[in-house]
C-alpha cells in the first residue's frame, strides 16, 4: 500500500511520547496535589468570590477587547496612512511583553503618582486608583486588544476586494457594506476571538497579584497561589485548580468549535481601496480611533522605557545576576518547547493522519495547558520530585518545564500548519525518492519550517523570560529570575531600580525574540 | 514490459479502468483531455494512490504493494520537483541516496550528471537562482542517477515555451536511449506526442486504451479523443 511510504514509525513514537509527557505534566501533577491534600479542605465564601470575581473580569476582559477590537480593526482595515504597517507590528508587541513590565509601564500612565492622574490633579480632579477590578481590565484590555484586532483584520482581510469593488459599484453605503459583508465576518470570527481572550484572562497571574487582591479582587489563579504560599493547604489548592480546569476545558471545548485562526504572524498588509468609507467624518473617527489605540498602547511602553534609561547603569548586581538567571530558564524552555511541540506537530499533521484519531485526541492534548494552572503544574512537579532531591534547587528547571507547557500551544498552532503544507508541496517528491526518517527531517521537514520554527521558539523564549508564574511560589530569596526580582523591587517600592529592572526585561524579551525570530528566517530559501 | 492487469483505480465518483501492456524501451505519451485521469494513471503506477482493483506488474512482478520509492519508477510531477532549500547538486544527489550521505564516487556521478545535462558549474545554485529549463534540467540529471528503468512525467515542462519544451523532450529521449528506460510521458499537445513517442496511450472517460502508433492514432482517432482533439471521429 501507498501510505506504507510513510514515515510514520518514528513520528508515531516520539509524537505519542510528547502527547503523554504534556499529559502527565497537565493532568498528573493535579492528581499528585490531590493526593498529598491532607483533610477536607473545603471551599470558603472567599473562594466562590474568587470564582466570581475570576467569571466577572474574565467576561468584561474578552468583551472589552473584542468590542474595542471592532472599530479599531474597521478603521485599519479601510484606511491607508504612513506608519500604518509599523503600527500593526507593534500590535503583535504585548504579546511577548513581560506582564509585570507592562504593570509597570500601565502604573506609569494611569497609576497614583502617573501622568493622569497629574493631569487630573491640575485640573482639580480627584485622583484615580486602578488598584482592583479596573486596573486589571485595563492591563487585560492592554494585553488583548492588540491580539483581539489582528484577529479580527485578519478576517477583515480574508474579504476579497473585489467584493468591495462590488458594493461601491452598487453604492452600497457604509451601513450596507457593514451588513452585507462585515457582519457576517465579524458572526464567524467574534466568538472565537472572545473565546479565546476569556480563556488567556481566566488564568491571569501576574497582573491579578499586581494590581488586584485583597477580598474584592482575587482571582481562582491567585487564590490558589495563596492557599499554597501562605497557608500550604495543598488541598484547597487542588480543589481551586479543579474547577479552574472544569471551567476553563469548558469553554476550550466550546472555543474549538468555534477554531478561528489566530494572527500570530507577520503579513497582514494588504488595504483594501474603501469607496464606501473615503467620507470626512468617517475618516476623522477612523483616526481618532486609531490614534487612541496607538497612544493606549505606546504610552506605558514609552513610559518603560524613558523610565528605565536612567537607571539601567546603576542596576544592583542581584538584578544582573536574575537576568543571568532568566535568559538560562528562558534558553531550557525553549529547548524544551521544541522538543515537545516538533513531534506532536510532526504527528498532527503527517499525511494520512489528518483525518485520523490522532488530530481529533493529540491537538486537544496540546492545548489542554491553556485550561491547567501552571501553579498547579508547578507544585504538583515539586511534590513529586521532592523525596528525589532538594526542592529549591528545582525552583527554575520546574519554571522551565511549566513554561514550556505554557508556550506549547502557540508553537503547535504555528508549525502544525507548516509542516502540512510542507507535506503537501513536497510530501510525493519525497516518498518518491525514499526520504524517510530523519533524513526527511533533516532534508525535507526542518529547512521548509525554519522560518516557522524560529518564530515559535522566539515566542517561547519571551513568554518565558517574561513570565511571572510559578517561579513565584518556590524561587529562594537569592534565586529569582528577573521578573521575580523586578516584582519585588517594585513590592518593596524601590521604584528606580524597578524602572532600570523592568527596562532591562522588555530589551531581553524582545532581544529573544528577535534572536530566533531572525534566526529561522536568515537565509532562509523559499 | 509494464503491464496493467484489469486495473481499477477509484477516486470519489471517478474511477479509472485500465488493461494494457507497455513494451520495455518504450516511449509512450499519455494523451487525452483534463480530468480524463492521465495524472491518476501516473500517479497509481507511482504508487501515490492504491488501485481498488487489479494488478500492476513490472516484468511479470506484481509492484502494487511497493512504496513509491521501491518500485522500479522515476516519475516527475507538474511542479515541485526540486526541493527549494537544497542546491542543484543536493537535488541530484537525492537520486543517489535520500539521506544525501554522498561517498566521493558518488559525487563523481553527481558531477558527471550536472555536465551531461548541461549544468557544469551551476551545481551549488538553488532553484530560485537557475532558470526554468535549468531547473528541469536539474529535475532530469536526478531520474538519471536514479537510474529506473521506468520514468513517468507528468507535464513537468508545460511552464516552458515550446523551443525549451522540445530541448528538454530531446534530452530526455538520449537519456531514456541511454539507459534503456521505458517512458510515459502525460501530455496534451498532439506535435508534442508526435514529436517525442512513438506509442501513444489515448485516456478519456475513466477509460485507458492501450498503446497504438502515435501519428496513426493521431491521423485518425477514435471519437473520444476526436472530440478532444477538436476534429470529426474516423473510428
Amino acid at each position: 500500500m501507498a501510505s506504507r511510504a510513510q514515515p510514520i514509525g518514528l513520528v508515531r513514537w516520539l509524537g505519542g511520547g510528547a502527547a503523554a509527557l504534556v499529559l502527565m505534566l497537565a493532568l498528573g501533577t493535579l492528581g499528585a496535589v490531590f493526593l498529598h491534600a491532607e483533610g477536607p479542605g473545603g471551599l470558603g465564601p472567599a473562594d466562590w468570590a474568587a470564582l466570581r470575581f475570576t467569571l466577572l473580569q474574565a467576561t468584561l476582559s474578552a468583551a472589552l477587547s473584542v468590542g474595542l477590537a471592532v472599530p479599531l480593526a474597521r478603521a485599519l482595515a479601510r484606511w491607508r496612512f504612513p506608519g500604518r504597517r509599523l503600527l500593526i507590528i507593534l500590535m503583535g508587541a504585548p504579546f511577548i511583553l513581560p506582564v509585570i513590565v507592562a504593570v509597570l509601564g500601565l502604573l506609569a500612565v494611569f497609576g497614583r503618582g502617573g501622568v493622569l492622574n497629574d493631569v487630573l490633579g491640575r485640573a482639580g480632579f480627584e485622583p484615580v486608583s486602578i488598584y482592583g477590578l479596573p486596573g486589571v481590565l485595563l492591563a487585560h484590555v492592554f494585553f488583548n486588544l492588540p491580539l483581539a484586532t489582528r484577529l479580527l483584520l485578519q478576517g477583515w482581510q480574508a474579504i476579497p476586494a473585489e467584493r468591495f469593488r462590488l458594493a461601491a459599484t452598487l453604492g452600497f453605503s457604509t451601513r450596507d457594506v457593514f451588513r452585507w459583508l462585515e457582519w457576517p465576518m465579524l458572526r464567524a470570527i467574534l466568538p472565537g476571538a472572545f473565546m479565546v481572550i476569556f480563556l488567556i484572562c481566566l488564568t491571569s497571574f501576574a497582573v491579578v497579584l499586581a494590581l488586584g487582591g485583597g477580598p474584592r479582587a482575587t482571582t481562582i489563579e491567585l487564590a490558589i497561589y495563596q492557599a499554597f504560599r501562605f497557608d500550604f493547604d495543598l488541598s484547597k489548592a487542588a480543589q481551586l485548580a479543579t474547577l479552574q480546569f472544569a471551567i476553563g476545558a469548558a469553554v476550550a471545548a466550546v472555543a474549538l468549535n468555534f477554531a478561528t485562526e489566530t494572527a500570530f504572524g507577520p503579513g497582514l498588509d494588504r488595504p483594501v481601496l474603501r469607496f464606501d468609507a473615503a467620507r470626512v467624518w468617517l475618516r476623522a473617527v477612523d483616526g481618532a480611533m486609531i490614534l487612541a489605540a496607538a497612544i493606549f498602547l505606546l504610552a506605558p511602553l514609552s513610559a518603560v522605557v524613558i523610565a528605565g534609561l536612567g537607571q539601567i547603569t546603576t542596576l544592583p548586581a542581584p538584578v544582573w545576576h536574575a537576568a543571568a538567571r532568566s535568559v538560562a530558564v528562558a534558553l531550557a524552555s525553549t529547548a524544551i518547547t521544541i522538543a515537545l511541540a516538533l513531534p506532536l506537530a510532526l504527528l498532527v499533521a503527517s499525511p494520512g493522519q489528518r483525518r485520523g484519531w490522532h488530530s481529533r485526541v493529540m491537538q486537544p492534548i496540546g492545548y489542554l495547558s491553556l485550561a491547567a494552572s501552571p501553579l498547579v503544574i508547578g507544585t504538583g512537579l515539586f511534590i513529586i520530585l521532592f523525596p528525589i532531591t532538594d526542592p529549591v534547587a528545582l525552583a527554575l528547571p520546574v519554571t522551565a518545564v511549566v513554561n514550556a507547557v505554557m508556550s506549547l500551544p502557540f508553537a503547535l498552532r504555528i508549525l502544525t500548519p507548516a509542516i502540512a503544507d510542507a507535506e503537501a508541496d513536497f510530501g510525493r517528491l519525497a516518498n518518491s525518492l525514499g526520504l524517510a526518517g530523519l533524513a526527511r527531517l533533516r532534508l525535507l521537514t526542518l529547512p521548509r519550517i525554519r522560518a516557522p520554527l524560529g518564530f515559535a521558539a522566539g515566542l517561547a523564549a519571551a513568554l518565558s523570560m517574561g513570565d511571572l508564574g510559578v517561579v513565584a511560589l518556590f524561587a529562594p530569596l537569592d534565586g529569582a529570575t528577573l521578573p521575580l526580582q523586578l516584582y519585588r523591587l517594585m513590592a518593596a517600592y524601590r521604584m528606580e531600580s524597578a524602572a532600570g529592572a523592568a527596562l532591562l526585561l522588555l530589551m531581553l524579551s524582545f532581544a529573544l525574540f528577535w534572536l530566533f525570530d531572525k534566526g529561522g528566517r536568515f537565509r532562509a530559501h523559499a | 514490459m509494464l503491464t496493467l492487469e484489469d486495473l481499477v483505480i477509484a477516486q470519489g465518483n471517478f474511477t479509472l479502468h485500465a488493461d494494457l501492456a507497455v513494451p520495455g524501451a518504450a516511449r509512450v505519451a499519455i494523451l487525452g483531455p483534463s480530468g480524463g485521469g492521465k495524472s491518476t494513471l501516473l500517479g497509481a503506477i507511482a504508487g501515490f494512490m492504491a488501485p481498488a482493483n487489479g494488478r500492476i506488474l513490472w516484468q511479470g512482478q506484481d509492484i502494487r504493494h511497493l512504496p513509491p520509492s521501491e518500485r522500479p519508477v522515476s516519475i516527475l510531477f507538474q511542479d515541485n520537483n526540486l526541493f527549494p532549500h537544497l542546491t542543484a547538486a543536493q537535488n541530484i544527489g537525492l537520486g543517489l541516496r535520500a539521506d544525501l550521505r554522498l561517498s566521493a564516487s558518488d559525487q563523481e556521478k553527481v558531477r558527471r550528471a550536472l555536465e551531461r545535462t548541461g549544468l557544469q558549474g551551476l551545481g551549488n545554485r538553488r532553484p530560485a537562482q537557475l532558470s526554468g529549463g535549468q531547473q528541469s534540467r536539474v529535475a532530469l540529471a536526478r531520474m538519471l542517477l536514479q537510474n529506473k528503468p521506468l520514468m513517468l512525467l507528468d507535464e513537468p515542462f508545460s511552464a516552458l515555451g515550446p523551443a525549451l519544451r522540445n530541448e528538454m523532450l530531446a534530452l530526455l529521449k538520449d537519456l531514456a536511449k541511454e539507459t534503456g528506460a521505458t517512458v510515459l510521458l502525460v501530455t496534451h499537445d498532439p506535435a508534442e506526442a508526435r514529436l517525442f513517442a512513438p506509442l501513444a496511450i489515448p485516456v478519456a472517460d475513466g477509460h485507458v486504451h492501450p498503446p497504438a502508433d502515435t501519428v496513426a492514432l493521431l491521423a485518425n482517432p477514435p471519437s473520444m479523443l476526436a472530440a478532444y482533439l477538436g476534429r470529426p471521429g474516423g473510428m
